[in-house]
């Protein structure tokens, strides 16, 4: 299994580890590649966008033809994920900060995302969420977004007071937190497996 | 679910350092104003250092530099939607406390402002905000990293156009890592102690005026630390930079970038990203200095991009030799 990670900016390297110790507790061989260049996440079998500046990395996605591979992946069915911007960047719909800096978005999740829902830097915190399929995950926010709508074919895998903060729509996996940034990689186990699933 | 709000936690290290982490492969833009923040985000920068004067013109007026006023911080807050950061004095605790209340999502505790105190940097521990320090040696980063920085950048010398201390430090730091991964324990921890002894510089100097004995591990030095609970922190930190070949938080390159090849330079000298101070700004074309600029940290190892995006961008900032400034002049020996 190759899992591209898009590596344009952001914690790129963490969603590289995470991802490596995740396909080793699965075992599964697999090999785990950061890219910054188009040609790469076509011939992978999941890819992940990690956290970062949504703004940064949907200009550079999308003046480099990343973002039309990975709408191509998305609609082959193969698993993808993205986390905090990343999320940002799958979703439909964005509110006034993503309409106002003209930010791109994917499309493939069907929902509506707040930019830095609950704040700036010194509101980031870290919790114990409840994760539909996962179970009890710490999970670290970073001046981070939230879901405020979501459509029909999406499924709600953890909510925070009246934000959804992780949501599923068949292969495409969104998460307003890093499970990149702590040891725990359940999530990136979970999100391997999606494509078997299906 | 509800938000049991006991279980939230704030200002921990890792939320501190993966802050950092979200601005990797990125550009820090230096603004004066909202216009100049505007123009940074539609550019791309991850996010914006908001200052009074860029340093080439602190250079230029001479004078106490401070924290920006906090009216234009908040202004420029309110215009972009990437984080912005400020700066304050070394050691300047309250300076520091005002940015935090004030929103800023990381300070900058920067020695291109005048030092406040030549004796201690803050303890950052103590800050929910998370800080980024400048350094010069291993030894100056991994203070840093005890006090508590969630992030590194090289000093160079800012406000020059001039890449080449940028350049050193960074070459510094990373043949000091090389050589801290052939070492053994107990190597390293000499290297602790001598890394450890600049907190000890004032207990030493006021009992050496006293004629009093010298310093020992036991005497608290800074804040509530003892001077051999600051040695076991660093030589702890040490441990875990051999561990990894790398410094534990993200370490970016200042001071001194000028040109979208300056930037493609210290990224492949293994910087995860880069500060863009008097260069962008000071140009000719800010705009289109700061795209490619942008640009060339993207593709730092792609020679044809480095060479389209650098054609006809119009005049650099003008630059200063480093050589021709005096001791006084250089910024980058404040606050070891």
């Amino acid at each position: 299994m190759r899992v591209a990670i898009v590596g344009v900016q952001g914690d790129v390297e963490e969603h590289v580890l995470a991802t490596k110790r995740a396909l080793k507790n699965l075992r599964i061989s697999g090999e785990v590649v950061a890219t910054r260049r188009k040609g790469v996440v076509s011939k992978s079998d999941a890819v992940i966008l990690p956290g970062g500046e949504s703004t940064t990395i949907s200009k550079l996605i999308f003046s480099d033809g990343i973002a039309d591979e990975i709408l191509q992946l998305a609609e082959g069915g193969k698993p993808v994920m993205g986390t905090c911007a990343g999320l940002i960047l799958l979703s439909k719909y964005g509110d006034e900060q993503v309409e106002k800096t003209n930010t791109k978005l994917l499309g493939l999740l069907d929902a509506k995302v707040k930019r830095n829902a609950f704040g700036r830097q010194r509101e980031s915190f870290q919790v114990p969420l409840e994760v539909k399929h996962v179970g009890r995950f710490e999970a670290v926010f970073i001046r981070a977004p939230a879901i405020v709508e979501v459509g029909k074919d999406v499924e709600v895998l953890a909510t925070l007071e009246d934000f959804i903060v992780a949501a599923k729509q068949r292969n495409v996996l969104g998460l307003a937190f890093h499970p990149e940034l702590t040891n725990d990689t359940r999530i990136h186990e979970f999100f391997l497996k999606i494509g078997d699933r299906r | 679910m509800k938000i049991n709000l006991e279980k939230l936690k704030f200002g921990t290290e890792l939320i501190k350092r993966g802050f950092a982490k979200m601005q990797k492969g990125g550009v820090i833009m230096d603004v004066t104003n909202v216009e100049q923040a505007i123009i940074a985000e539609e550019a791309g920068a991850v996010a914006v250092m908001a200052l009074h004067k860029v340093p080439a013109d602190i250079r230029a007026t001479g004078g106490v530099a401070r924290m920006a006023d906090p009216k234009k911080i908040q202004e420029i807050i309110d215009a972009v939607t990437i984080p912005v950061m400020a700066k304050c004095r070394i050691g300047h605790i309250a300076e520091a406390r005002a940015l935090e209340a004030l929103g800023v999502d990381m300070i900058d505790e920067s020695e291109v402002l005048t030092p406040a105190d030549v004796f201690f940097h803050i303890d950052k521990r103590k800050f929910v905000v998370p800080f980024v320090c400048g350094a010069r040696s291993l030894g100056e980063a991994v203070r840093r990293i005890w006090e508590g920085a969630a992030m590194i950048r090289t000093k160079g010398e800012a406000g020059t156009g001039n890449i080449v201390e940028a350049v050193k430090h960074m070459r510094l730091i990373n043949r000091a890592i090389f050589e801290l991964q052939r070492m053994d324990e107990e190597k390293i921890y000499i290297t602790a102690e001598n890394y450890a002894y600049r907190y000890a510089e004032l207990a030493s100097k006021v009992r050496e005026e006293m004629g009093l004995g010298e310093v020992s591990r036991n005497d608290v030095v800074f804040e509530e630390y003892t001077l051999g609970e600051i040695i076991t922190g660093i030589y702890e930190i040490l441990l875990e930079i051999r561990e990894l070949g790398r410094l534990p938080v993200v370490n970016f390159a200042a001071g001194g970038v000028a040109t979208p090849a300056d930037a493609a330079l210290m990224m492949q000298l293994g910087a995860d990203g880069v500060f863009v101070g008097s260069g962008i700004f000071k140009s000719s074309n800010p705009p289109e200095y700061a795209k490619a600029i942008v640009e060339a940290v993207q593709h730092y190892d792609e020679p044809e991009v480095i060479a389209e995006v650098s054609k006809g961008l119009g005049e650099a900032m003008k630059g200063l030799d480093i050589f021709k400034l005096s001791e006084e002049e250089r910024l980058q020996t404040r606050g070891v």
